[in-house]
């Protein structure tokens, strides 16, 4: 296909939408489906039927639209109006949907619509999810019709390789994986690399508790990531591209088959593979699956699973951009720094680089998690409060509790307390706060958690994820993991918060990779800002929230604790 | 090969493009302890020993090259104390009991921890349960020693090209095994050439019938091997 034909295609479609009466647009992305969208969508389908309406009406199964503790949700796109959003739609509030529409006199739904200034989707600017929940996940033709693939077109016919790269620096986004190193400078590094052979790898190794943002992007929005890896490619010299997928989860394996099929189908219609819209540029895509190990994630591990060895980190440097896959010069991306491309390209540098703050451009997915009313998936520019975040959007927090702390950046990254709500989200605030931007995960906790408890879940997922290579992180975090099963049984002293602290040190400067680097930073993170808890749990024997046991006794004291727990066993009264 | 200068605890030192700050820093006498490094194998950087400051980073000397004008420091305070606490979290990691070892007296990790003062382990003792493999008619393999070095692993794919050796699980589970996890007397790949028990720094692989420090390895069979191949001295 040529840039002509692309152009007729889109519309070709569009034409074909705008006849329509309206579209049904029901969301099939992991969240709703667990909700029960596949009966909402049989249902949306017998119903348009049974109205006899096939001709005039589009029913599509839609990815995400980000209110996912709301779901499952239904889009419906009537003529040039501003969408219709239907939450908790369930099969025969799906089939009164759809007599509404077809007649005025239908059933009142709008107890389930959500109001068109509802802060959650206004105080939103989605930019990487601009597509997501408005594109049938598989349709080509749909994501042509919304000026898919034209980005790649201009580039390949007004760019030079390092005028795209060049754009990139300019528009000052970063990566999105969460060390956010400067994606424009990565991608030059990656060019200027004397090499006949590159390559651009996709990390979608996502692992973080409670993050599905670049699941749902590769899902929701797939042509728009294989859009801009093939722009990566030509930008850096690369006609080999890698979707690195994290298997292992439910469902996956569908999903891979979806991504399979779609990007066959953009090689059929000439936009990927050989002579790539009729340009002398070639780019091939393949799907590599990952064995659902955490340090997958990691780029050098990640390389190492793609050439099919054991994933364990080697130390850097060599940095990707020099000698990544078979020691060719590999870009290694996030999905979502990749789904930032076709917008950079398509509205310019500039555009971009006016959005966000001074030193993060841009916006920010987040899957915002946890004791929040509107759980989900949100797209925030970047600057934004996390008041702003988790009181406007996420609709503050869940019955009537007080918020107490929002955890980000996964096992790698630390808890931010409520004195710190009104602190900006970019990269150097959150480090600034002992925490980490991340991939995206935003856990938010209330005054029900105990931040020990958490600080213990999170160095559980670090010694089951470690992989076993340097000593720090191997042993190091299951000594952590000790020390701070400890304090949470009641059996610590002040010693063991001691030694645990040392550990923490010695474990973030000494391991191989930023793994190991970042596992104690959940600990330090909420050292810094709950000391007091940690404090009440060893001195006073006291969890304040009220979630840990504490029915252990430090060693010292067993010789007066057993007494008295047996005189208690056999029912006798302590004596004063 | 140019000549580089660096300065060495406060000393200027030279040495060549190309060498690793390991063996820059041994060829001028400063002792920096090591356990997965060995000559004549690749570079793994899991011990962590090594660890050095470089212009108040640290990274680990065996996997790092030497560059001109770097300021190198080996034996602070702090460097001494993370080295001692990585021995302790090793020794506290699975069964060392030296008392009752086939290495004692000649063991690499046993005499690192006494060169480097660590007198005590102030960490839980973890106290797996791990098997041992004796079915090998010439070897034993005793996970309980193992501190997963991998030099068996290397020294088999890289000098001996069998490949017997592998890892398997991850974390704090991991362990070597041979081949697809069966029992190492019935190897198939296993050449018995013996390279990784003469090469493992514990005892962790040993020679059957040795009883309480017996054992006693040598490696200088490497540059040997290594040099004779590098002037293709052998023709098959």
């Amino acid at each position: 296909m040529n840039r002509s034909e692309l152009f007729n295609m889109a519309q070709v479609e569009q034409e074909r939408q705008a006849k329509l009466r309206f579209r049904i647009l029901s969301c099939a992305s992991t969240p709703c489906l667990s909700a029960g969208s596949q009966d909402v969508f049989n249902a949306l389908q017998t119903a348009v039927t049974e109205h006899g309406l096939n001709a005039e009406v589009d029913v599509v199964a839609s990815g995400c639209n980000g209110l996912c503790s709301h779901g499952p949700v239904v889009r419906i796109q009537t003529g040039d109006a501003p969408d219709d959003i239907y939450e908790f739609v369930t099969p025969e509030i799906a089939r009164q949907i759809v007599a509404r529409y077809a007649d005025e006199n239908g059933a009142d739904v709008s107890e389930h619509l959500i109001p068109a200034d509802a802060p959650f989707f206004a105080k939103q600017q989605r930019i990487v999810l601009g597509n997501s929940g408005r594109i049938d996940q598989e349709d080509i033709e749909g994501y042509i019709a919304r000026g898919g693939y034209t980005a790649l077109a201009h580039v390949l016919r007004e760019m030079a390789p390092e005028q795209v790269c060049d754009a990139i620096n300019q528009s000052g986004l970063r990566g999105r994986g969460g060390a956010g190193y400067p994606t424009g400078l990565k991608w030059q590094l990656v060019r200027k690399a004397p090499s006949n052979k590159k390559y651009v790898v996709v990390n979608c190794d996502e692992g973080d508790p409670g993050a599905y943002m670049d699941r749902t992007i590769l899902e929701s929005d797939p042509h728009r990531l294989l859009e801009g890896m093939a722009i990566a490619g030509y930008a850096v010299g690369a006609d080999q591209g890698y979707i690195f997928v994290r298997g292992g989860y439910p469902g996956a394996e569908k999903r891979l088959n979806q991504l399979e099929r779609v990007i066959r189908m953009a090689e059929k219609h000439g936009l990927l593979g050989g002579r790539v819209m009729d340009s002398n540029f070639s780019f091939r895509i393949d799907i590599r699956l990952g064995a659902g190990a955490f340090v997958c994630g990691e780029e050098t591990a990640l390389m190492l699973s793609i050439m099919g060895k054991r994933a364990q980190p080697v130390p850097r440097p060599p940095y990707p951009a020099q000698r990544g896959l078979w020691g060719a010069p590999t870009l290694l991306n996030n999905v979502e720094t990749f789904a930032n491309i076709v917008p950079i390209i398509l509205n310019g540098a500039d555009w971009y680089a006016n959005i966000g703050t001074e030193k993060s451009k841009g916006t920010k997915v987040f899957a915002l998690a946890g004791k929040v009313v509107n759980g989900g998936l949100i797209e925030v520019p970047m600057g934004m409060t996390l008041r702003e975040i988790i009181y406007d959007i996420g609709g503050g927090i869940r019955d009537g509790h007080e918020f107490k702390a929002a955890q980000t950046g996964g096992p790698s990254g630390g808890c931010i307390p409520a004195q710190h709500l009104d602190s900006p989200v970019d990269y150097e605030s959150m480090k600034a706060l002992g925490s980490i931007m991340g991939s995206g995960g935003l856990i938010v906790l209330d005054d029900t958690s105990c931040m020990v408890d958490v600080a213990r879940f999170f160095m559980e997922f670090c010694v089951d994820e470690s992989c076993g290579k340097c000593v720090p992180c191997r042993v190091g975090t299951m000594q952590m993991l000790r020390q701070l099963e400890k304090i949470c049984n009641g059996s610590a002293t002040m010693q063991d918060l001691e030694i645990l602290e040392e550990l923490c040190e010695m474990v973030r400067e000494t391991s191989l990779c930023g793994l190991g680097q970042s596992a104690p930073n959940p600990v330090l993170s909420t050292l810094r800002h709950f000391r007091d808890e940690y404090e009440a749990h060893i001195l006073e024997r006291r969890c304040p929230a009220g979630v840990c046991k504490m029915d252990q006794v430090p060693v010292m004291e067993l010789a007066e604790e057993l007494p008295r727990r047996m005189r208690s066993a056999s029912g006798q009264k302590e004596v004063a | 090969m140019s000549v580089i200068t660096l300065t060495l605890n406060g000393e200027m030192i030279s040495g060549l493009t190309g060498q690793t700050l390991l063996e820059v820093i041994r060829e001028h006498g400063v002792e920096l302890p090591t356990l997965c490094h060995l000559e004549g194998i690749s570079e793994r950087g899991g011990c962590r020993l090594c660890m050095v400051e470089v212009n108040g980073r640290m990274t680990a000397a065996c996997v790092t090259k030497a560059n001109e004008g770097m300021h190198v420091n080996t034996h602070t305070e702090k460097l001494q104390n993370y080295r001692r606490m990585i021995l302790e979290l090793l020794f506290a990691e699975r069964n060392h009991v030296c008392a009752v070892c086939v290495m004692n007296g000649h063991c690499e990790l046993q005499s690192v921890a006494a060169a480097q003062g660590m007198d005590s382990v102030r960490y839980d003792y973890l106290s797996p349960e791990l098997p041992m493999d004796a079915s090998h008619k010439r070897f034993v393999l005793d996970h309980n020693r193992c501190i997963l070095c991998t030099r068996c692993l290397r020294v088999c794919d890289e000098v001996e090209g069998a490949h017997t050796w592998e890892l398997k699980g991850r974390g704090i589970h991991s362990m070597v095994i041979t081949d697809l996890n069966g029992p190492w007397g019935e190897s198939p790949s296993c050449t018995s050439c013996g390279k990784c028990v003469q090469v493992c720094p514990t005892g962790a692989l040993y020679d059957q019938g040795s009883t309480v420090a017996e054992m006693e390895k040598k490696h200088d069979f490497l540059p040997w091997i290594l040099g004779g191949r590098g002037k293709k001295e052998w023709n098959w």
